[in-house]
């Protein structure tokens, strides 16, 4: 059986019909950060309540992704009647169903119009705590395989390249890469077999944006990967995500497998000669293997150490063959760039960074949780309109972009735009997502000792300057955090960036010393407090500590 | 392209099938093919670029980054033995710049684990010493990590002393790609990356070693040995190399 449009459409409209035939729809946020919360057993007392009162005719409770405001998980939602209750627990379904009718629990309420969920905008989160992850018809009732059909029934790869181009999209893992210019390439290069992958290792501490898209909407990053397949004329795709990603491991298998079955993918798509597989295959843990050229060695069954680039992948990937590698979250956008136009994209952001971006805010945030804003918003806006602000009073320090690639940006900059070149101006990257909020009680070396300490164990050990630099670099941000350093230290620590962030193989290397760098750049006092007067303002590194219990 | 622009007419390769280029390397104009190196077409014409990962006859690693140089017009640095000629390429070895850093990378690898040249076996022979030598290191300014590392002597002849490793990784490309025993591998990651051989155990019980002692003459340091040398007595010989690899590639036509 051949998928047609018209098949699609009915799929939708019985799913609607389906789904709308239910006076109340109880969506109960099933992704990871409410699911620790045990978000489940509250869908099942919601479903076992809604059968002792009689209402299965009445009331569908259905399993969605993620809602955004993990704090105050679980988080469920219902329509029609526009209220979010947080903080629900299995005890809380009798008084939720029996109020229905009558005015909202008001204990558990989530105010409609914070501005967490008024000032967002979402292109990549649309679906997320709207549709079914686990189900491609909900995908499909909201718009899901339209763009694949619209790709491959009425334009050609090249037109499919030029929306993407004209959006201006740019790669969401974090270098900021032009998608389009990324697809041109792998295009245009004659080998008859071409790769698609999907990188999907994320692994910057705090950071959570992959996981909760690939939790919250599988099916979006499917039809990414098979439009890009058909783009630059590749029949097989990769998904390499991490195996500390469960949930989201078990929600592809399945999204592939009704993909499959569906005929979304497989042979003669949408009856064209058009083919595409996608198969995954599960990290071990090595945050390198992001970096594209040991993620390909990973996937090939090899050690995944990074190799000298250029040949790059675009060129020499896969087994050799040319391989487009684009981030979850880069090709999440491309099913509705291709549904909407690059124009309409382009219309979002700033001049040079287009559309949106996920963040996931960490840290000492009132509002810890998954946003998407446009780009350009700034800091201020994120943390402390969409984020709450800092807890219990404290004041706002710094943001951590980038994870341990990234930077600090300190408060003087809160007004500023948040773009890939206004965020690499200030001495942080745009990185993947990640936003680690620091307030008042953070120490800046202390920090710089964690990302650091970071590198030091996730740097594979091929390159000398990585391997060894890393390691002495820890090791004198060890001795300053614990009271021993002396002025000097801070000279090599900055001769040490110099070298192991010029001198490295690949990015993680190359990137290694930016904490410390951004946090020497804006908070080298502390750097002299420690090593001078052996004074940790904050309280944070333990000379402080003994320097308080003998006062 | 421009509509002015003449069509590029397509080399013929069936008389010219790999395409010679010309370059400045340190203000002199050279010439290389294609398919070489900044770092062999430096040293065909007598350019010195240092070198540890690196040997003739073994593919290459662009991992020591001691070899790094500059090309006008890029910010970013480059490995020579990986990094492909171009045409017009302008391409410096020596500048203040890269001497520091190398030196420092240098100083980085002698402070990584023990390397007391006084009491080495391949003392006066070693191309560590020689580096250090040659970019005029004279201290190590960085903390010496002094990680435990241990010595394995259980082979009748050789013995493995992780001391003095560089982790060049050149006995698993001779290994594997040359011996085609594949019995060097390596274990950890990072500063607890390590030479193991089959599945870490001692290599007198390796089933798929040769015993050939091509890792021992390919070893830039002390850490593959003979058994029986002592302090400065051990020479080694990696010239078998290319004529090795010469003598295979005629042996294939």
């Amino acid at each position: 059986m051949t998928l047609t449009i018209e098949n699609l459409q009915e799929i939708a409209k019985t799913e609607t019909d389906a789904v709308e035939s239910y006076r109340y729809r109880i969506n109960v946020c099933m992704a990871a950060g409410c699911l620790s919360c045990r978000s489940d057993v509250v869908k099942a007392s919601l479903e076992e309540e809604i059968r002792r009162q009689g209402k299965e005719k009445a009331c569908l409770v259905r399993g969605v992704g993620c809602l955004g405001l993990c704090a105050v998980g679980p988080l469920i939602d219902i329509s029609p009647l526009n209220v979010t209750y947080q903080a629900v627990q299995p005890s809380d379904a009798p008084e939720i169903i029996g109020s229905l009718t009558g005015a909202p629990v008001s204990r558990l309420l989530l105010p409609a119009d914070q501005p967490f969920f008024s000032r967002q905008k979402k292109i990549v989160l649309e679906n997320c705590g709207i549709i079914e992850p686990e189900r491609i018809e909900s995908y499909i009732a909201a718009g899901g395989y339209e763009a694949l059909y619209q790709a491959l029934r009425q334009m050609s790869p090249r037109q499919v390249i030029d929306e993407v181009t004209a959006s201006g999209l740019r790669g969401r893992g974090g270098a900021g890469f032009p998608t389009g210019l990324k697809w041109t390439t792998v295009y245009k290069a004659r080998q008859a077999v071409k790769y698609v992958v999907c990188n999907a290792d994320e692994g910057d501490p705090g950071a959570f944006m992959d996981r909760s898209v690939l939790e919250s909407d599988p099916h979006r990053v499917i039809e990414g990967m098979a439009i890009a397949g058909y783009a630059v004329g590749a029949s097989r795709g990769y998904i390499y995500v991490r195996a500390e990603y469960p949930l989201a491991v078990e929600r592809l298998r399945r999204a592939i497998k009704q993909a499959k079955r569906l005929g979304v993918l497989g042979e003669n798509i949408f009856n064209t000669p058009f083919a595409f597989d996608i198969q995954l295959r599960l990290g071990a843990g090595a945050f390198v293997c992001g970096e594209e050229t040991a993620l390909i060695a990973s996937i090939e069954g090899r050690l995944g150490r990074p190799r000298p680039r250029p040949p790059f992948p675009a060129e020499f990937g896969l087994w050799g063959c040319p391989t487009l590698i684009n981030n979850v979250e880069t090709l999440a956008n491309i099913a509705p760039i291709v549904r909407r136009g690059g124009g309409w994209f382009a219309g979002i952001g700033t001049e040079k960074s287009k559309g949106t971006k996920v963040f996931a805010l960490a840290g000492k945030i009132n509002n810890t949780g998954l946003i998407e804003v446009p780009m350009g918003t700034t800091l201020r806006e994120i943390v402390f309109d969409i984020g709450g602000g800092i807890p219990a009073g404290r004041r706002f320090k710094a943001v951590q972009t980038g994870g341990p690639s990234g930077g600090c940006v300190p408060e003087q900059f809160l007004d500023m735009p948040v773009d890939y070149d206004s965020l690499r101006e200030v001495g942080a990257i745009m990185g993947s997502g990640g936003m680690i909020v620091m307030d008042d009680g953070a120490c800046m070396v202390d920090v710089a000792k964690f990302f650091m300490e970071f590198c030091m164990s996730e740097s594979c050990g091929k390159c000398a300057p990585c391997r060894v630099g890393t390691t002495q670099l820890f090791g004198i941000l060890e001795r300053i955090t614990a009271g021993d350093g002396s002025i000097e230290d801070i000279d090599t620590l900055k001769e040490l960036c110099d070298l192991v962030g010029a001198t490295s193989l690949c990015g993680l290397g190359q990137t290694a010393p930016n904490p410390v760098k951004s946090t020497l750049r804006y908070f080298e006092n502390e750097y002299t407090a420690h090593v001078r007067r052996h004074h940790c303002e904050a309280g944070v590194c333990a000379m402080g500590k003994a320097r308080e219990a003998t006062t | 392209m421009t509509p002015t622009a003449p069509i590029a007419q397509k080399p013929r390769t069936d008389v010219n099938p790999v395409r010679i280029y010309t370059l400045r390397i340190d203000g002199r104009d050279v010439s290389g093919r294609e398919d070489e190196t900044i770092l062999t077409v430096a040293r065909q014409n007598g350019i010195f670029i240092p070198t540890l990962c690196h040997l003739d006859g073994l593919a290459e690693r662009g991992a020591c980054r001691l070899c790094i140089v500059e090309i006008q017009g890029s910010p970013k640095l480059f490995a020579a033995c990986v990094t492909l000629v171009k045409q017009d390429m302008d391409v410096i070895t020596d500048s203040a710049r890269i001497r520091d850093y190398r030196r420092k990378i240098l100083e980085l690898i002698f402070s990584e684990r023990n390397h007391v040249c006084a009491v080495c076996v391949v003392n006066g022979n070693c191309e560590l010493q020689d580096l250090a030598v040659k970019l005029g290191m004279t201290h190590v300014r960085y903390d010496y990590l002094n990680p435990p590392q241990s010595v394995d002597a259980s082979h009748p002849r050789f013995s493995l002393d992780h001391n003095r490793c560089v982790l060049c990784l050149r006995c698993i490309r001779v290994c594997k790609d040359i011996e085609g025993a594949s019995t060097w591998d390596i274990s950890g990651r990072g500063i607890h990356a390590r030479i193991i051989s089959d599945l870490n155990q001692p290599w007198g019980e390796s089933e798929t070693c040769t015993g050939c002692g091509k890792c021992v003459q390919v070893c830039p340091t002390g850490a593959l040995s003979e058994k029986g040398k002592s302090v400065a007595e051990m020479t080694k010989r990696p010239q078998f190399l290319p004529y090795l690899q010469m003598m295979r590639k005629e042996a294939e036509i």
